[in-house]
């Protein structure tokens, strides 16, 4: 069963790089890829600016996926996202004020820096005001995403010229990538999937409460912070490079589930798998579908994912009842 | 051995425990009992580590404060009043979760590890229904797949909160004629908490009287089950009969 769908994940993410590489304003068709009959032109259009940007979209899928999954595992909450714990808030003052000062920090490093000390400082809330229990844990991201993301409104009300830089990059972008911000993301991707992966079977131990998984010899905190950690790290290099791209985290994991089953075993290899792919696909959706003007991939993923989320919602319940 | 030593614990403002001692030798089975909120799961789960307790609490001698969960869980099996069963999971692997302290944290189940949970759902009679998920299951094939997996353990103290609430009453004998068994066969350990006063006089060898938050009475079950006793810290009338040298608790009015 997840042999079969393991193989489909692979067969679909072969299929969504070949169209990334094929589709976009110049169509190359993929026989002449193979045959080698390219024009110097389609040769770099095809390797310094499509397969980098495959590329990108596959890894930053593929890490927002996993993380989403990782995210509703610690939480046992389906509607966890990788953004729970105000990564996305963070990583908005990062680059707002990337922006707004700019020339001091590099944007994708302010990003991250943003994301991991937003979800750094939800996690030390939320511990400082005693609460051991997740529902505590969450409440503090929701307070620190709040805080943070007033905190961008101010500084972005006082420097209205880069409203619309800041609001290119919320709303999510793969266009500017070159080699070079692949090569940034992928240590972090690499590290953020293998720690999450790695703890697939305790994490499904952890579908049983946390004070059960407890009694049967899980560390329940530090496998929570580890795994929070490592999740966050692959979310904030995402987020880095690729803006606030919205809807990967929640939807592939529970399209992921309705295929396979709900143990973690599956689930967050899967979610690898087709989080790359459907990043790829989406990228797709956004260069061609109003060539040569291009959507914002986060629109597009919020136009698929929305609707996509109420066909999965419904057979969950349809499945349960 | 379990050996409790002037446990204290506090929830919130409540001192839920109040300066327990207690002692469960090797191979014994001790029940709490005590009217509701009396504080029986409260002491059972300190000993399982799940919430904070002072005092000292040690198996085989050792304080379980410096035994991390892995160990503990080696230790230990509990089963809980209210166990959390997520409806999808087949019983198969939920029964195998009791294997997640000799697993390991990044390990795999192995063919020992499956050939335990096997026999542990053998054992409760889920053979049949390992590929069923919980979720369809009755409440007494649930408790059954609970114990099971506390069994599938295999610590040599078992811990058992309510294990027979949700059981008919062949089911509950069965469930508590089987824990006897595997007493006598492995040394088994085992404190529970039961709320049938005739049905834990039955079993257990010694009753431990909770009220308040503190032991109020202990010792054999004939010793622990009077009708003054029962008045005063359950507020009820009852009769104790003896049958067959067991004290039988009946509701008088």
């Amino acid at each position: 069963m997840t042999v079969r769908w393991t193989l489909a994940g692979v067969a679909a993410l072969a299929t969504a790089l070949l169209a990334g590489l094929a589709l976009g304003p110049t169509a190359i068709p993929l026989a002449d890829v193979l045959r080698g009959g390219l024009t110097p032109l389609d040769e770099a259009v095809l390797w310094e600016l499509r397969a980098p940007r495959v590329a990108l979209g596959a890894l930053v899928g593929g890490t927002l996926a996993v993380a989403g999954g990782a995210y509703q595992a610690v939480f046992r909450n389906p509607l966890a996202d990788p953004y729970l714990l105000g990564a996305a808030a963070g990583a908005g003052l990062g680059a707002t004020a990337a922006i707004v000062y700019a020339g001091s920090v590099p944007l994708p490093i302010a990003a991250f820096a943003g994301a991991t000390a937003a979800v750094a400082g939800a996690y030390a809330l939320g511990r400082s005001v005693g609460g051991r229990d997740t529902a505590t844990l969450i409440l503090a991201g929701v307070a620190m995403a709040a805080f943070l993301t007033a905190l961008q409104t101010l500084l972005l009300q006082s420097d209205t010229d880069n409203v619309r830089a800041v609001y290119t990059w919320l709303l999510g972008r793969l266009s500017a990538a070159g080699w070079s911000d692949v090569l940034l993301v992928l240590p972090y991707s690499a590290a953020s999937i293998a720690v999450v992966l790695a703890h697939r079977r305790v994490l499904d131990v952890l579908r049983v409460g946390d004070e059960e998984a407890l009694a049967l010899g899980v560390p329940v905190g530090r496998v929570r912070l580890l795994v929070v950690g490592a999740a966050t790290l692959g979310t904030a290099s995402a987020v880095a490079v690729s803006g606030l791209i919205g809807f990967v985290g929640i939807v592939v994991p529970h399209a992921v589930r309705l295929l396979a089953g709900s143990s973690y075993r599956a689930v967050l290899p899967l979610s690898v798998l087709f989080g790359a792919a459907f990043l790829v696909l989406a990228d797709v959706a956004a260069r061609t579908a109003l060539a040569p003007a291009e959507l914002p991939i986060g629109v597009v993923t919020a136009c698929i994912g929305a609707p996509f989320f109420v066909v999965v919602l419904r057979s969950t319940r349809a499945a349960a009842t | 051995m379990i050996a409790l030593d002037a446990v204290e614990v506090r929830l919130g403002a409540r001192l839920a425990a109040d300066g327990v001692s207690l002692e469960v030798p090797r191979g014994g089975w001790t029940t709490l009992i005590g009217p509701n909120g009396a504080g029986k799961s409260t002491l059972l789960r300190a000993v399982a580590g799940l919430v904070p307790h002072r005092g000292a609490i040690a198996v085989d001698g050792r304080d379980l404060r410096s035994v991390p969960p892995r160990r503990r869980a080696l230790l230990l099996a509990f089963v809980p009043q209210a166990p959390l069963l997520p409806p999808e999971m087949p019983v198969g692997e939920y029964v195998l979760f009791g294997r997640t302290a000799h697993v390991g944290l990044l390990g795999r189940a192995g063919t020992a590890d499956r050939e335990a949970a096997a026999a542990a759902a053998e054992r409760l009679d889920l053979a049949a229904l390992a590929g069923r998920r919980l979720g369809e299951l009755s409440g007494g094939e649930r408790q059954r797949a609970v114990l099971a997996r506390a069994i599938a353990q295999a610590a040599p103290v078992l811990l058992l909160d309510e294990p027979t609430a949700a059981l008919d009453v062949g089911r509950q004998q069965e469930v508590l004629e089987l824990v006897g068994e595997l007493r006598a066969e492995r040394g088994l350990t085992v404190l529970g908490a039961m709320h049938d006063l005739t049905l834990a006089g039955q079993y257990a060898e010694r009753l431990a009287l909770v009220d308040g938050g503190r032991l109020v009475a202990h010792g054999p079950p004939d010793e622990v089950l009077t009708e003054e006793r029962i008045a005063r810290h359950y507020r009820a009338r009852v009769r104790v009969m003896r049958i067959a040298s067991s004290p039988v608790v009946v509701p008088a009015r």
